[in-house]
């Protein structure tokens, strides 16, 4: 139970290990996209912990980063495949960033930090919470700035979209909010 | 002609950090000291072009054998083996210049913005969007767009890391130390670089 709550509190990846720092800014336009990239990459950090744990044995530790890295893309790939074949919209609005998963330092930094020295179930909890948090973090920056840039959440017209600030879509938005949301996260974790 | 507005538009109207949100890890990561900044900025200039260049032929063989479902991870692959290969070559020919990349070198492979960059160029009926003029592009264009892209990523780490070293001498509120401020200052320097939008 620690092992899942761990990931998307404590030791949440964007927030407390700042990693995976470009899907995060690139793909919150709204909140949609968000909770899709985050979903994505919740499902491979899950399959490649499990995977990765159960070959830990197996894999040479010279060659392991190699390894580690065949068994990360061979998931992005499934998950590229089945999106492109179910969710063709969603997967054109990412497009880069789905195989771009391959070189995101959240799952190569689980893989190396806690599936290489840990059981399989474990390592299935914390690629589960690791995910959600991932998951959370980026659908809460997607609906800020869904919310400030379009006067929408999740679609919904919340108010007008005359008066949403579309810098908040557009590139510094992303960084902006992102600066205020963390520095709030700090705050509240120092009390 | 085109090939100075592709450079021109993957420094600055493009830029690959700033507006496309690649390489953000070692953006933040390595950009405390203008020194470092330079370094990281060369290594990536150099393995980004060579990986564009090996990459867009290796796509060609790929949709020649029709297995392009192989692309992310046979990239990612390539990619490794090439900052590996320019690694023990580098040692070899230029020790000088190795001692200089030093750390950045084996850091590369996880820089998204080389897999990205690649995917781009290889991929382009999809992702045309993303390349500047939106014109096919070739293996030179190709190159000069990488090229272009790396530059655009070594210009953005080395004014950000100017930045930093000055921001460093300040004070912050404490709960914006660190990324927080760094992010900021990130978001206002993208707005900066949003005044070039529209010029190519």
């Amino acid at each position: 139970m620690k092992t899942l709550t761990n990931g998307i509190l404590k030791e949440n990846p964007t927030f407390a290990l700042v990693l995976g720092m470009c899907p995060t800014l690139a793909t919150t336009t709204s909140a949609v996209n968000g909770m899709s990239m985050g979903l994505a990459t919740l499902f491979v950090l899950v399959c490649s912990n499990v995977v990765i744990s159960m070959l830990k044995n197996l894999i040479p530790d010279k060659v392991r980063i190699p390894a580690f890295i065949v068994v990360i893309a061979t998931f992005v790939t499934m998950v590229q495949l089945v999106m492109q074949a179910y969710l063709p919209a969603i997967y054109d609005v990412l497009g880069l960033f789905i195989p771009l998963i391959v070189v995101n330092c959240i799952v190569l930094g689980r893989a190396e930090a806690f599936a290489a020295k840990n059981t399989v179930g474990l390592s299935a909890l914390d690629g589960l919470g690791m995910g959600l948090g991932f998951t959370l973090s980026l659908t809460v920056l997607g609906v800020i700035r869904e919310f400030l840039g379009a006067g929408t959440v999740f679609g919904f017209q919340i108010y007008s979209s005359q008066f949403a600030a579309l810098i908040f879509v557009l590139a510094p938005g992303a960084f902006i909010c992102l600066a205020y949301l963390m520095a709030i996260v700090n705050k509240l974790q120092k009390k | 002609m085109v090939y100075f507005l592709i450079f021109i538009s993957a420094i600055f109207v493009n830029n690959i950090v700033l507006s496309q949100f690649l390489g953000i890890c070692p953006f933040l990561g390595v950009s405390k000291k203008i020194d470092t900044a330079l370094g990281m900025g060369a290594a990536v200039t150099f393995v980004l072009t060579l990986a564009t260049v090996v990459t867009y032929l290796l796509q060609k063989l790929l949709v020649l054998w029709g297995i392009e479902f192989l692309q992310t991870i046979l990239f990612i692959l390539v990619i490794a083996a090439l900052v590996q290969m320019i690694e023990i070559m580098l040692k070899k020919v230029s020790p000088a210049l190795y001692q200089a990349l030093g750390v950045f070198l084996p850091l590369i492979t996880t820089n998204c913005c080389i897999l990205g960059v690649a995917l781009i160029v290889a991929d382009q009926s999809k992702l045309l969007a993303k390349l500047p003029l939106g014109a096919e592009y070739g293996l030179l264009s190709g190159t000069v767009y990488a090229f272009a892209t790396a530059v655009g990523f070594a210009l953005a780490l080395i004014l950000f890391a100017g930045i930093r070293e000055q921001l460093a001498l300040n004070k912050v509120p404490e709960a914006m130390k660190g990324t927080p401020i760094a992010l900021l200052t990130a978001g206002l320097l993208a707005m900066a670089f949003m005044g070039f939008s529209g010029v190519v």
